[in-house]
């Protein structure tokens, strides 16, 4: 933090005098006595070496896999070394888009050319400069289409659950009722899908590959949603849209998704990115920040955040959304991410998780017990039945630190991306058979 | 000012034309689209819609702001202008020819001013 400059004493003290006050306590005379704190109760300090030490002992409780087969909303992906590097500059190391925007435009021309290759990325027009996940980035959208005239919203339930509840609350405040669309065989279930798109729908929402991996037909949902004269918004994986057809080819009007596979570590669970991105007779109903970019009074290339007016701190009550900021750290990491990785590179990362997925499934699949749940085509996330208790499978494969397939219904949801080698998913295949014998 | 004699105005500087006693056609004046300045996109309501005296029922945003189009009337919202919504900028260069949205069933209407009463309204805002 080489630009973070303490002020001295002396220069404290020319402060405090030049608006005449004695000392920073006096600052708080209008505070009641009785309302101070006269004392924390806390331990005294340590060493930097203690500290590393407790540390060191704090992060030997993490279980560390040496494999992941699980996804279910977070992938495991490889991340180059580049990335932190560019994005762990002390210029960049800030959460928050800065109040006065224009000033920092470094910041701004990141965020410009995120969203241009998330553009790229969707074949959208207008991308803003993101939400906080993949999750409010779904309901952003859905409430994009806030119609009196059209009080409900429809989701497949084939969309992961945890962006199901999030929409839920997001509606659930906002008046939109929520419809649920079943699914069949891991799909949504088209042909409920076209009873219940009509008239009061103003938007569908749908996930491509859905939660339990398989591609849908996109193109069929889309066409439902338009003829019932609704928005169709899709939530896409980043890597997969790459190798399969991009929401602007699918006819979506917003493309939405979780950017973590773009750059950021699994963490926990974040920080993570949503990206969203709409098509152009849409783009004032985009919230969050936008940036543009223009010339300024000289004639030089310039960025400005665009289409403010329609923000929510200066027409909060016609605003249909809060949001009025993002995670920029998340949004550049992605755009170093996909700077570094290239179309190409990306699209071969698709490739590796398509293909070594296909050879996971297919080893299962040998072992007797286990069989594809659904039979849709899938891209690197599948579901297998299991023949035995799930967290029995899930607890032997933990043993020999491998961290298997999510647990859904009565199946598995595995998941596997070009981080899992040939000898990885080899020695997963053996282990399951192992345990499933006997 | 070019404000014409057959129209009737609102103190907040919207036009209206009455075609008979309960239809009529609402723009903004001059005098408005000068103080927005570049108007860029416009949000109208759809026909069918009520509006509501004194409340907004349309949007207008210029490079300036984005101001709310109040109504002069309660009314029901028969046609809208399509093409201001593909060209926002003819309110600039034809206010008075460029109006937003038609309304029947007239309910309730505000004060409406002629025209000397409202150029005696925008002196005082200049």
């Amino acid at each position: 933090m080489g630009s973070y400059i303490p002020s001295t004493l002396a220069e404290r003290k020319e402060m405090l005098a030049s608006i005449g006050v004695n000392s920073l306590d006096d600052l708080y005379v209008q505070v009641p006595a009785a309302m101070k704190l006269k004392k924390l109760d806390l331990p005294v300090g340590k060493s930097e070496l203690e500290v590393v030490n407790i540390m060191e002992e704090l992060s030997l409780k993490n279980k560390v896999f040496s494999a992941i087969f699980r996804g279910a909303g977070a992938y495991n992906h490889y991340i180059p070394a580049i990335v932190k590097s560019v994005t762990s500059k002390e210029e960049f190391v800030t959460a928050y888009t800065p109040y006065q925007a224009e000033i920092s435009q470094g910041i701004l021309q990141s965020i410009f050319e995120y969203q241009t290759m998330i553009c790229e990325l969707t074949g959208m027009d207008v991308s803003n400069a993101s939400v906080y996940d993949g999750a409010s980035a779904a309901a952003e959208a859905v409430l994009m289409f806030k119609d009196k005239k059209k009080p409900k919203a429809l989701i497949s339930g084939s969309v992961n659950p945890m962006v199901i509840r999030t929409v839920q609350t997001y509606c659930k405040g906002s008046g939109i009722e929520l419809v649920v669309v079943p699914t069949t065989g891991g799909v949504t279930d088209i042909e409920a899908l076209e009873k219940m798109a009509d008239s009061t729908v103003s938007c569908v929402y749908m996930q491509q590959p859905n939660y339990y991996g398989i591609i849908e037909d996109a193109e069929k949902i889309g066409e439902i949603s338009h003829s019932a004269g609704a928005k169709y918004i899709m939530g896409v994986n980043p890597i997969a849209v790459t190798i399969i057809k991009t929401p602007a080819e699918y006819g979506a009007d917003v493309a939405v998704g979780e950017g973590q596979p773009l750059g950021m570590p699994l963490a926990f669970g974040g920080p993570y990115l949503g990206f969203m991105a709409t098509t152009k007779p849409i783009m004032r109903k985009l919230p969050g920040r936008i940036v543009g970019e223009t010339k300024d009074v000289d004639g030089k290339r310039a960025y400005v955040l665009t289409l403010q007016a329609r923000e929510q701190h200066i027409r909060r009550e016609k605003a249909s959304s809060n949001i009025c900021s993002n995670q920029a750290l998340c949004a550049l990491t992605a755009s170093v991410f996909m700077t570094a990785m290239g179309a190409d590179g990306i699209k071969e990362m698709a490739n590796q998780c398509l293909s070594k997925a296909h050879y996971t499934a297919k080893s299962i699949c040998e072992i007797k017990g286990f069989e594809m749940k659904f039979s849709g085509e899938f891209f690197h996330e599948f579901v297998t039945t299991c023949p035995i208790k799930t967290n029995i499978l899930m607890a032997e494969l933990e043993k020999k630190g491998i961290l298997g397939g999510y647990p859904v219904d009565d199946g598995i949801l595995w998941c596997v991306t070009e981080m899992n080698s040939k000898a990885q998913i080899d020695t997963l295949v053996s282990i399951i058979k192992e345990v499933c014998k006997g | 000012m070019n404000n014409p004699k057959n129209l009737k105005y609102a103190k907040t500087h919207e036009w209206v034309k009455m075609i008979d006693d309960s239809t009529a056609l609402i723009g903004i004046t001059n005098f408005a689209q000068d103080a927005l300045g570049d108007i860029v996109f416009v949000n109208l309501p759809e026909p069918g819609d009520s509006c509501e005296l004194e409340t907004s029922f349309a949007d207008i945003e210029s490079v300036k702001a984005v101001s709310d189009i109040l109504s002069p009337f309660t009314a029901t919202v028969s046609e809208i202008n399509e093409a201001v919504i593909d060209s926002p900028e003819l309110i600039n260069s034809d206010p008075y020819g460029t109006w937003l949205i038609k309304v029947e069933n007239i309910t309730d209407q505000r004060e409406l001013l002629d025209v000397s009463a409202y150029e005696l309204v925008c002196e005082t805002e200049e």
